[in-house]
């Protein structure tokens, strides 16, 4: 297939570093022209990064890209672009306010900016990308009028005005449709046939299998095998994602299960998660598994009474509750330590004692005022009981290191004494020592009677911890192991979607 | 990726920097130096009562300024402030004229004052507007009303007890000076030592995660509206006090007066940091630069030059000493 | 989003059906509202607010917004007033090229201040405002310029011209017509769009969004300054503690209500043109229906906060939220 002598692309040792932890360790790779190479891999594989780097998104901390033979530096998307790569990426990047055959064209051309926009001409050749893709887009329609499979072609037809030799595509399929996905299948086929790289970053296998020639596997930043798609069956896909030995921590001891803490009946919310059922009994750490997108993160805020559910039944302690804002949820005692700490739980620039006593102000109050006193000591114990690692209480939070935020953060939901805990990738960017100290945390927690529901994407870390572990995938629960048959495997077999959707 | 941002927990800068470099800091000496330089020009300003008498032209946009300091902490900004002043006292004035007693024309007042901040709350928290254009549509509207209930004449006729709150004075500190002040001692606990002045920074900081901590954002960012709306309110009728007259054109341009003091004192423009301190301050700092380039025969309105410039550099330099404490 | 893009267009047409309705009221109540004078005297109220509408949508389609105008207009009419003072030989044109010029550099100053500090410009307008003003007063040591030294030529344009219609109604549409082209086809204009619908979009494509914004804030000083030129044609003299105050915010509701979306992106010129008219038509009802003048700022003030509504409810809900009280 492939008319080029050598590779089109070739990348030699690419590791990239974020903040001094290398999250991907000398990358080789070599991409064909007219040849489509999927991308697999857990979250967190790395499998993204490196697609980054090849957009110029990201710099490699060390590495070599070659083009066509050629070592290149991609120092930006645009320089990428000019090279002849391009990422789309799964919410297109566009301009919602401005028409189609603008969002083709704006930006990036050399020529002067008190020139013309060549309206006529830029509808002609916009009709004639968006023809070559064969689908129906009027070139003069509002991006933001069009449906995300529309915006994805727009995307595609602007990679091609950009004579793009390669084209990466991270989870293209995750918001279409069934038909919008044959429909993308046969244009990225066509792509191929015209002898472009294609680079296809999925979580379904069957996808995979019926599109893509080529398979590389990452995992934990390493690349861990590249072949020809039909030289590996699914089962073998999955267990080099999940190769991870289980590490050495101390199993939990089996739970003494209580009454049910909480339990959820038929929650739905349209795009999001539909009809999830199940119980977490006190001194139970109940896992969800699952992809990135499976909807896992949206059910814990609704729960959390950040984007309530639209349908459904929360019960806690039995009785159902309504809960319309987190402090409703803090009132029933529910903990919740998100996902996106930077976004959704540091005070970057606040003192760290401050970061702590946030959710529980009766803890540092007399009367409506702040006891200074109380204050110290509050945080002075809890900085003291999670061991945080810190130069004094006043420093600002943002001064830590990720490790220690997050600890400042459990901290925080501790002095609420919840009875459920919300744990959502509550060791995710966090190195090795201070993992296991969560660990112990969590199962002392559970001991305690408290009842953790544990969102990871760690299948070793629920494994570990968790008594119970649910599977979510495309917003539905596909499955539910006892820890006894529960394994990586049927964890993932479970987890990656196996028909389209 | 941006979950992996580390940083090591030794760096941490140095005491004697975080309590030099602030913007506080930069206040208190440009007042310092503003002080000794008017002194030594003008023999006035060492007259402490000099300058106490003239605080009373500058004192109710001091006042409306400390509130605001609180709005732009929590990262909103009111810049109708000016404009509720001139309604409520205009909505006073009326019903005085109307005859409906001077208590119940203070309480109208009051009361008018704490609705039209109330529904710059609502424009804010429950249209989600952003707050820097919603109060400037409100501005122009109550601006108006104020316009149509009082038309271009001046309202007056109040009692003579209600007349000239600015002359009484105990010992040599004005009333007005003296409300300031207690204002200012509330305001500063209530930022700097409660439980309602921590979820304001919090939420200034960080709204999504003061949300994810229980704070109600919404109804905090209305209770600081409102309470916006009344002290502006108070302001205005001090200011009708005063001059003994309300008409609608009453502390035109006291927006930029009420920003003007709370950017001066150090207050972030993007919300999470400022105090009640650096307001205080800041206010007479303006007052001994205004007084002296008054004092100075400069027109009021070639002050207004020196007044645009500061409040320029003066945000400039808010935000580079916050950036340099960012890293 | 399909709902905005769709409320933007139907924006032009409701604006039309709105004139239509205002017209058809008034002209009911007040049958002379329905002549030809009319017209005349609307076309005659605008041109300032219709210049200075065209720099202001650029920069709030740009994400931006500029308070300063009002002082731009007064610093560049009483600059130009002055020089025709002292210089009574100088030529008209030369006075209009001058009074743009002025204006575009204090429009630059704003840009560059909002560019170089990343600062949010209606505080650093507000400053300007100020500053701008108490240049003004500086500049003229608090006297007007008189009548008796504000060129012939320059009232008569607000008068007439050879085609019959003012010249400086001419020069507005004129203006808006060249505001369209510039919007509409050229690469620069389309930019000010790319920057203000996405900015972080536009910097991936190479679009200098630094540039843009002081590209728009240049223009806005620009118009304001011509704008200034157009207030001592129509109103004969200039005063330093008159001309232009306030004028922003006629412009910003003009802008508003012409469908300009305060968040960016969105905004056509003929909507603008349409709200400009709209304004202008409201302003000239209220006299002839009896109804005080006093009337004018508070119903601009609503425009204003009706029109926020309108597109932040369609945007986020508000009604929904209002109704339901669900939604902190």
């Amino acid at each position: 297939m492939s008319v080029s002598p050598g590779p089109l692309v070739e990348t030699r040792g690419i590791a990239k570093s974020f903040s001094g932890v290398e999250v991907l360790h000398g990358i080789d790779l070599d991409l064909n022209a007219g040849e489509i190479h999927a991308l697999l891999g857990e979250n967190g594989a790395g499998k993204s990064t490196f697609a980054k780097i090849l957009a110029g998104v990201h710099r490699p901390t060390r590495g070599e890209i070659r083009l066509a033979g050629e070592a290149v530096a991609i120092g930006s998307p645009l320089e990428a672009q000019r090279l002849g790569v391009t990422l789309i990426h799964q919410e297109p990047l566009s301009f919602p306010h401005l028409t189609v055959a603008e969002n083709l064209f704006v930006g990036g051309e050399e020529t002067k900016v008190l020139g013309r926009v060549p309206w006529r001409r830029m509808a002609e050749e916009a009709a004639r990308l968006i023809d070559a893709l064969g689908v129906s887009i009027d070139p003069q329609a509002v991006m933001s009028g069009l449906s995300i499979a529309d915006q994805q072609m727009v995307e595609i037809a602007r990679a091609l005005a950009a004579d793009t030799r390669l084209i990466i595509m991270d989870e293209p399929t995750a918001p279409l449709t069934p038909r919008e996905v044959a429909t993308l299948f046969d244009i990225v086929r066509r792509l191929k046939s015209e002898g472009r790289a294609i680079v296809f970053i999925s979580h379904r296998l069957e996808e995979v299998r019926a599109l893509c020639d080529q398979v590389t596997v990452f995992r934990d930043g390493d690349l861990v095998q590249t072949a020809p798609v039909s030289d590996l069956t699914d089962d073998d896909i999955i267990r080099l994602m999940i190769g991870r030995p289980l590490q050495d921590y101390l199993h939990k001891e089996a739970a003494p299960t209580g009454n049910e803490a909480l339990a959820v009946k038929g929650l739905t919310r349209a795009g999001a998660f539909t009809d999830i059922s199940f119980s977490l009994r006190k001194g139970e750490v109940l896992g969800v598994a699952g992809l990135v997108g499976a909807g896992r993160t949206d059910v814990a805020r609704a729960i959390f009474g950040i984007a309530p559910a639209e349908e459904g039944e929360i019960r806690i302690d039995g009785s159902p509750t309504t809960i319309g804002e987190p402090d409703d949820a803090i009132e029933h005692g529910i903990a919740y330590v998100p996902e996106d700490r930077a976004i959704a739980g540091i005070f970057k620039t606040l003192p760290v004692d401050q970061n702590i006593t946030a959710a529980a102000p009766e803890t540092i109050a007399r009367g409506p005022f702040v006891s200074p006193r109380r204050e110290r000591e509050t945080a002075a114990d809890a900085i003291d009981r999670l061991s945080i690692r810190l130069a004094s209480a006043r420093q600002p939070i943002g001064e830590l290191s990720g490790g220690n935020q997050q600890k400042a953060i459990l901290a925080r939901w501790l002095l609420t004494d919840p009875q459920i805990l919300i744990l959502d990738e509550p060791t995710r960017g966090i190195d090795v020592g201070v993992k296991a100290e969560f660990y112990d945390r969590i199962n002392q927690l559970a001991g305690e009677g408290r009842a953790v529901l544990l969102i990871s994407s760690d299948l070793p870390e629920l494994l570990t911890l968790a008594d119970r572990i649910l599977v979510m995938s495309e917003g539905r629960l596909t499955a539910e192991f006892s820890r006894e048959e529960a394994d990586q495997e049927k964890i993932m077999q479970a987890a990656v979607p196996r028909t389209a959707a | 990726m941006s979950a992996t941002e580390t940083f090591d927990a030794a760096k941490v800068r140095p005491l004697w920097h975080r309590i030099v470099v602030r913007p506080e800091t930069v206040t208190l000496l440009l007042l310092i130096i503003a002080i000794f330089v008017s002194a030594s020009l003008s023999p006035f300003f060492a007259d402490l009562r000099f300058v106490l008498e003239s605080a009373t032209f500058y004192i109710e946009f001091g006042i409306v300024a400390l509130m605001l300091t609180l709005v732009v902490v929590s990262g909103e900004i009111d810049l109708s402030v000016a404009a509720m002043m001139a309604l409520s006292a205009c909505l006073f004035g009326i019903a005085h004229r109307a005859g409906l007693g001077m208590p119940l024309a203070i309480i109208i007042g009051l009361g008018s004052g704490a609705l039209m901040g109330a529904l710059n709350g609502v424009l804010v928290t429950i249209f989600r507007l952003p707050s820097i254009i919603a109060t400037i549509g409100t501005m122009t509207l109550y601006r108006g009303i104020a316009q149509v209930i009082a038309g271009d004449r001046s309202v007056g006729g109040f009692p003579s007890w209600f007349v000239g709150i600015d002359f009484i004075a105990v010992g040599i500190v004005p009333v007005p000076v003296i409300i300031f002040t207690i204002l200012a001692i509330l305001l500063g606990i209530v930022l700097g030592g409660t439980l309602f002045g921590r979820q304001i920074y919090q939420t200034g900081t960080n709204p999504v995660a003061a949300r994810h901590a229980g704070i109600r954002v919404g109804r905090l960012k209305r209770i600081l509206f409102i309470a916006s709306g009344l002290t502006s309110a108070v302001a205005g009728l001090l200011m009708a006090s005063r001059l003994g007259v309300v008409r609608y054109d009453l502390a035109t341009g006291g927006e930029l007066q009420a920003v003007l003091i709370v950017m001066l004192g150090g207050t972030y423009i993007f919300g999470g940091r400022g105090t009640i301190a650096g307001t205080f301050l800041a206010l007479w700092l303006l007052i001994i630069i205004q007084t002296g380039m008054t004092v100075a025969n400069i027109a009021i309105d070639a002050q207004l030059t020196v007044l645009g410039l500061l409040l320029i550099l003066a945000i400039i330099s808010a935000n580079s000493i916050y950036a340099s404490g960012r890293r | 989003m399909t709902a905005l893009s769709r409320l933007a267009r139907a924006r032009e047409a409701g604006l039309v059906v709105m004139l239509v309705i205002l017209f058809v009221v008034v002209g009911a109540i007040q049958p002379r509202f329905l002549t030809v004078g009319t017209l005349d005297i609307i076309l005659l109220a605008i041109p300032l607010i219709l210049v200075a509408a065209m720099g202001q949508m650029m920069v709030i389609v740009a994400r931006h917004v500029d308070l300063s105008i009002g002082s731009i207009l007064g610093f560049a009419s009483i600059a130009v007033g002055m020089m025709f003072r002292d210089v009574p030989e100088l030529p008209l044109w030369l006075g209009f090229v001058l009074g743009i010029a002025i204006g575009a550099a204090l429009g630059f100053v704003n840009g560059l201040i909002v560019a170089l500090f990343g600062l949010p410009a209606i505080i650093v307008t507000l400053g300007t405002l100020s500053l701008y003003r108490g240049l003004i007063f500086i500049l003229s040591g608090g006297r007007q310029v008189d009548p008796n030294h504000i060129p012939e030529a320059l009232i008569r344009m607000a008068q007439t011209s050879p085609f019959g219609i003012p010249w400086i109604v001419i020069i507005a549409f004129a203006t808006a017509l060249l505001a369209y082209v510039f919007l509409r086809h050229m690469r620069l204009g389309r930019e000010i769009y790319a920057a203000g619908s996405n900015p972080d979009a536009a910097r991936l494509r190479g679009i200098r969004v630094n540039r843009v914004t002081l590209v728009v804030f240049s223009i806005s000083g620009a118009m304001a300054g011509l704008a200034g030129l157009m207030y001592a044609a129509r109103f004969g003299y200039v005063n330093p503690g008159i001309t232009g105050v306030g004028f922003e915010l006629t412009v910003i509701a003009a802008v508003v209500i012409g469908g300009v979306s305060i968040n960016g992106g969105i905004g056509s010129v003929p909507g603008v043109v349409l709200g400009v008219l709209l304004l202008g038509s409201v302003s000239v009802a209220l006299p002839i229906l009896g109804i005080s003048g006093f009337w004018q700022d508070a119903i601009y003030g609503a425009i204003i906060v009706i029109a926020l509504i309108v597109d932040g409810s369609v945007r986020a809900g508000g009604l929904v939220r209002l109704v339901t009280g669900r939604g902190e």
